[in-house]
């Protein structure tokens, strides 16, 4: 009972700072992703990844798409993973890397900003969540030595200057502010170069969407780990827009017509969209 | 008799302290916390926009205190720790208003034994649940008594005239205009003034939003609520016995609002 206690009182007295992850460290530390034990061996490939999100600025906003699929080595392990997680109001994050650790992660990170928001009654700056954001992904470095690797890609609606902002991270922390558009995970390096065609700037949030819909399709025809849109059981990737009205999930009819949408033209043209050369 | 010197009973020391706190409490404003149509409504005279009377907890659950502000901040930022840790480590669905006033009951009871000074605080616990048969509002006292109270509370102040007045205002299903026009009637002093829009607190815990249920709601939001509140509110018509009292002077002079004026 006294422990018990002691551990109660800790509630109450604990006057530190009003991160989360911190009074988790005091309080109960075993709780935290990067625990003091790490595992001896590499033990990544039999862990499922996580592996193509892609995010990209439009007007007023931001959107961010990631594909289904986890893979461990070469079998799918699961076909509808969610890797694209509402962190707040006006921001979210995809993970890369191991979906396990990444989704401990994503919550982490959620209830690190809940928290603060409701202890210091504000939200806290983009900037601020970008950072703590950071610093948790470089706390999990012992870990992604190991081959626990979880990389995320932050995107948030920035009130300051009306409009939405991009953050990608490494292995070791970051974070590194992007313009127009980003993509982490296996697929990634197809995703931007379909980008790279056929973002445009300050488009409306739909264009957007429909600009990483191909984005995304392109990274699963060429990366085996991402998923393309299943059209037989009606799996397409997880697509969510934030701007001054929120985050917003888009529900899977929405997703549907677009995706059908991407394949028709997709059927008369497999490669997609050829983009103008002059 | 004084802590120090001579002999004090048990029941002198826990009866000072139980005084003491009681003044406390009593010297502030009155907050009121009542369900309506469609979740609960907290509404506070606080002319301090920085210092909040009424926070958010959780996803379903809402804090509201009386008393000193130092004690109740502490108790507040305790109760979310409690609420995130347990969110955290099981799911959200988890945490729940009775446990966290459990949390509170514990706690303030052992400062009001153990202690040389209890906590002059009231506190009021409310989770809103999927219907109005599910709502939880919890009274918690200075000593760690816990009240289940149906429908509504009303803590520091003049606790009991202002809860007689949102008595009989009160109904089941109010529409939240209406609603908050009786917890506004109901904390104004007979022949006394309404606090205006930018000294008063009001937040809700609304059974139809989405994640978080808690929103306060301030500035022009506030201010449109409130005129509807007006232009929707029937006069009241005094219930017999309502004339006949005689009201202790908390007013200066002059005419004692009745509410059947318009």
């Amino acid at each position: 009972m006294a422990s018990q206690q002691a551990g109660m009182n800790n509630l109450f007295t604990y006057t530190g700072s009003s991160s989360f992850t911190e009074f988790l460290g005091a309080y109960a530390p075993d709780l935290l992703p990067s625990r003091a034990q790490t595992p001896a061996v590499p033990v990544g490939d039999q862990i499922p990844h996580a592996t193509t999100i892609v995010a990209a600025t439009c007007a007023g906003g931001v959107v961010m798409a990631g594909d289904r699929r986890a893979t461990s080595g070469n079998i799918i392990s699961q076909r509808d993973i969610e890797k694209v997680f509402r962190t707040d109001d006006y921001s979210c994050m995809g993970i890369a890397g191991t979906a396990s650790t990444g989704i401990e992660m994503a919550r982490l990170y959620r209830v690190e900003l809940e928290h603060y928001e409701k202890t210091e009654g504000r939200s806290l700056s983009t900037e601020g969540k970008a950072n703590r954001l950071a610093t948790m992904i470089r706390g999990n470095l012992a870990m992604a030595m190991q081959g626990l690797v979880v990389v995320p890609l932050f995107a948030a609606y920035d009130p300051a200057v009306d409009g939405g902002r991009i953050f990608g991270y490494d292995v070791g922390g970051g974070p590194y502010e992007q313009r127009n558009y980003h993509s982490i995970g296996s697929g990634s390096i197809f995703a931007r170069g379909s980008l790279k065609k056929l973002y445009r700037e300050n488009a409306s949030p739909e264009d957007t969407v429909m600009a990483c819909l191909n984005a995304l399709y392109d990274a699963a025809d060429d990366d085996s780990a991402t998923g393309g849109p299943d059209v037989t059981r009606k799996i397409w990737p997880m697509i969510s827009v934030i701007t001054a009205d929120g985050y917003r999930r888009l529900p899977d009819d929405e997703i549907a017509e677009l995706v059908q949408a991407v394949i028709a033209v997709r059927m008369e043209a497999p490669d997609g969209p050829i983009a103008p050369l002059r | 008799m004084s802590m120090p010197f001579g002999y004090a009973s048990p029941e002198q020391i826990m009866r000072d302290r139980a005084e003491y706190a009681r003044k406390g409490i009593a010297r502030g404003r009155s907050v009121v916390v009542m369900q309506y149509a469609d979740g609960i409504l907290f509404v506070a005279p606080n002319p301090s926009k920085a210092l909040h009377k009424i926070s958010e907890i959780y996803d379903r659950i809402g804090f509201a205190a009386v008393g000193r502000y130092n004690e109740f901040e502490s108790l507040r930022l305790a109760g979310i720790r409690y609420a995130d840790i347990n969110g955290y480590t099981f799911n959200r669905n988890d945490v729940t208003g009775r446990g966290l006033a459990n949390l509170y009951a514990q706690q303030l009871g052992m400062i009001f034994t153990e202690s040389i000074k209890s906590l002059e605080v009231e506190i009021v616990v409310a989770e809103v649940g999927e219907s109005q048969s599910d709502d939880q509002i919890y009274r918690l006292t200075f000593d760690g008594s816990v009240f289940d109270e149906q429908g509504m509370a009303v803590i520091g102040g003049q606790a009991e005239a202002v809860a007689g007045r949102l008595k009989e205002r009160y109904r089941d299903n109010l529409p939240l205009p209406e609603a908050l026009e009786a917890a506004l009637v109901a904390l104004t002093e007979p022949g006394g003034e309404r606090p205006p829009t930018t000294q008063i607190e009001v937040a809700v815990l609304d059974r139809g939003r989405e994640h978080r249920k808690f929103l306060r709601l301030a500035g022009p939001r506030l201010e449109k609520l409130l005129e509807t509140a007006k232009s929707e509110t029937p006069p009241d018509k005094p219930a017999a016995e309502d004339v006949s009292l005689p009201e202790p002077p908390t007013a200066p002079d002059g005419d004692i609002d009745t509410g059947s004026a318009e």
